[in-house]
């Protein structure tokens, strides 16, 4: 029971991170149908921003960069958190105009050939050293480690613990507020009819007056910041860093990828839903049978609901035309 | 097609033959040549830089297949390659130690055993193929970019699971008196990979292996099979309309393809010098022939042995290059995606730029000629 409890913890948390991931790759599916796959570099570049940011601003307050006894004031967090979030949407905007938007017309092969260019390019100048370095790092901690919740179970020798730390919840929190911010964005602003129209049909929606390019910019805007926003939360809370090429990030984007196919691709809530299940099949999956093959459950199930339903959970099928 | 390729000369059978088989001998001539001239002018540095070109060659070639002719987007082709090498490198391997007590090279020039390695080269070939198969079974209901995911996924699930294999038994009498739960292992070498495979792969056997491969998707290009493939490329809706059975040429793209990686791949695990382990099958390694492809041009036989030439030439050129080389090879994806999407070749192979006098003998009066 505890073991159980704790799994569901974790994967509550982690499902939070892959639907934020997942967001990006559905909501550019969306209106550009194709795969973004530099989307996974964004995740990187949040995550390795926070770390340059967090390791040159804690001196600031007179704490050891690498080793901080406390945590910074709350504002220096949020405050590297608020310049992770702009300067990854910066980017999405940068790479949006300057490699797809030059293909716009272009087959979808093409753009998705670019976009894996974009990803590899991110990733290893990302590794050069007057970047980010091609060595792993050790994120300092931002949060107090507080535990807010510690449950025994059992007696005695066997007592088990079910403990929910505070990270947890600031990642199930702000991602459930950003996507709350993101779901009202889209269902309720003249801005999200916009985005909504242009998903539904370029064309119409330029002839309609809408500036297609502008909400496409707007788009990848989105995404990155909150790639941005999980690449930061996932350093939180796995501080261990590893180099940007390493595959473990590839991996993360792959699953978050996985996660809006599962749900239904260009469906944001199928997004946040798909994020969810891939979470909860990892975990469990890792937990229950082995740990070893964690990624293969994840790939497995990505095939299997390719193959029984192609437009995944939420999906609406889409006709082909000539 | 020019109208003169159209003109059937009425021949014996055994011309014909002769004809068709020409190419194929003269593919293992020159890689007799290559193998018996190179070595000595060269040295063995450079030797062995053209025998990576080789293997790559023919990845390359058989990855056209499935991202040129076809249209599909595969980024798993290294997990294909994986798959040969370790069938190709256990049954190798295992026999060498069964029969002849050690896993060295054993015999001369075209011996014994390296004709083991060329059975072992193509049970890795049809062993991949079937992997071909199955990977190639989505592809029936996805296109794009599903397709590109899927195969991704396949190089990464691979790889977690050859890490998971079990430790080489690496003595002959341990192999006869252990029990068979040690062979459910499957003992590959796990995540260090797999040492110790003899090394037979040659400058001959590479080439000769290229010539079949090249020959082959040049005729499978030209061939009816070749043009159902090209018409799904172009238009997969429109060649359904024209009665082009669309599944079908797919999954047989994935096969031919998967099987001249898996062939390519058993070279590769007898390199020496090379010691095959999980990481060559994710997709790093797949990027490597898929920028080739698309370098060279989609479809272009020529072009994309040409691309892999140049980029299997380009980390020697550059030295200190290692950290730069996949920043300079994205940057090119991504301006000739901007630039010139068809790649350099385009559909053309590299005699269509040629002048026309050049692909006529003086001599040799044409068939259109002859008949008037």
């Amino acid at each position: 029971m505890a073991d159980f409890l704790q799994t569901l913890m974790t994967a509550l948390a982690i499902g939070s991170l892959y639907a934020l991931i997942a967001l990006g790759y559905t909501m550019v599916y969306g209106v550009l149908k194709f795969i973004n796959f530099a989307h996974s570099d964004i995740v990187v570049l949040g995550a390795w921003l926070s770390y340059s940011f967090a390791i040159r601003a804690l001196p600031l307050v007179g704490l050891d960069a690498h080793n901080p006894t406390t945590p910074p004031p709350i504002w220096m967090t949020a405050g590297i958190f608020v310049a992770v979030l702009a300067l990854c949407s910066l980017a999405g905007f940068l790479i949006e105009r300057l490699a797809y938007r030059p293909l716009r017309r272009a087959p979808r092969l093409n753009v998705l050939i670019t976009a894996i260019g974009v990803s590899l390019l991110l990733q290893n100048v990302g590794q050069l050293d007057f970047v980010f370095g091609a060595s792993p790092q050790k994120m300092p901690a931002l949060l107090p480690n507080w535990e807010l919740l510690r449950i025994p179970f059992g007696q005695g020798e066997s007592i088990r613990y079910v403990v929910l730390p505070l990270i947890d919840c600031i990642i199930f929190a702000v991602s459930g507020l950003l996507m709350l911010a993101l779901e009202l964005l889209i269902f309720r602003t003249k801005f999200g009819t916009a985005l909504r129209a242009v998903s539904f049909n370029t064309d119409f929606a330029a002839l309609m007056g809408i500036p297609v390019d502008r909400a496409i910019s707007l788009t990848f805007m989105l995404g990155s910041a909150l790639a941005g926003a999980a690449g930061f939360l996932y350093v939180l809370k796995f501080p261990s860093m590893n180099q940007p090429a390493h595959s473990v990030w590839v991996l993360l984007g792959l699953k978050a990828f996985v996660a809006a196919v599962v749900g239904g691709i260009g469906n944001v809530r199928g997004a946040v839903l798909g994020g969810f299940i891939i979470a909860f099949v990892e975990q469990f999956g890792a937990y229950y049978i082995s740990s070893n093959y964690r990624d293969v459950y994840v790939f497995s199930l990505l095939i299997l609901i390719l193959l029984i339903k192609p437009t995944g959970l939420l999906g609406s099928p889409v006709r082909e035309k000539v | 097609m020019s109208a003169s390729d159209v003109f059937i000369e009425p021949t014996s059978r055994g011309v014909n033959i002769l004809k068709s088989a020409t190419p194929i001998l003269v593919g293992i001539a020159l890689a007799v040549a290559i193998q018996f001239l190179l070595p000595s002018t060269v040295g063995p540095y450079y030797s062995r830089l053209v025998i990576d070109a080789g293997i790559a060659m023919i990845l390359a070639v058989s990855l056209n297949i499935v991202n040129g002719m076809t249209g599909q987007f595969s980024i798993g082709h290294a997990g294909f390659m994986t798959i040969g090498a370790y069938t190709a490198g256990s049954i190798t391997f295992y026999s060498s130690l069964l029969i002849w007590g050690t896993a060295a090279k054993h015999g001369s020039f075209l011996g014994s055993g390296e004709w083991m390695f060329v059975i072992a080269c193509l049970c890795g070939g049809i062993t991949a193929s079937i992997a071909g198969f199955v990977v190639g079974l989505p592809s029936l209901r996805l296109r794009g970019d599903y397709l590109a995911i899927v195969t991704l996924g396949f190089g990464e699930i691979l790889r977690v699971v050859l890490q998971q294999t079990g430790k080489v038994v690496d003595n002959a009498e341990t192999i006869r008196n252990a029990p068979l739960t040690t062979f459910a292992t499957v003992p590959v070498g796990g995540a260090i990979g797999f040492d110790g495979i003899p090394k037979y792969t040659t400058l001959f056997w590479v080439y000769a292996f290229l010539a079949i491969t090249v020959i082959f998707a040049y005729r499978l290009k030209r061939s009816s099979f070749g043009r159902a493939m090209l018409s799904v490329r172009e238009d997969e809706i429109a060649a359904q309309a024209m009665g082009i059975n669309t599944s079908r040429q797919k999954l047989l793209a994935f096969i031919t393809a998967a099987f001249f990686a898996g062939v390519g791949g058993g070279l590769l695990a007898h390199e020496s010098g090379v010691i095959i382990s999980p990481k060559d099958a994710g997709f790093q390694r797949s990027f490597d022939y898929v920028i080739m492809t698309v370098l060279g041009g989609r479809g272009s036989i020529t072009g994309v042995m040409l691309a892999a030439i140049l980029l299997s030439a380009l980390p020697e050129v550059l030295r200190d290059f290692e950290r730069y080389r996949i920043i300079i090879y994205a940057a090119l994806l991504i301006f000739m995606m901007l630039s010139r999407p068809q790649g350099l070749f385009g559909i053309h192979e590299i005699w269509d730029f040629f002048p026309k006098s050049w692909k006529t003998l003086p001599w040799k009066k044409s068939p259109r000629e002859e008949a008037q």
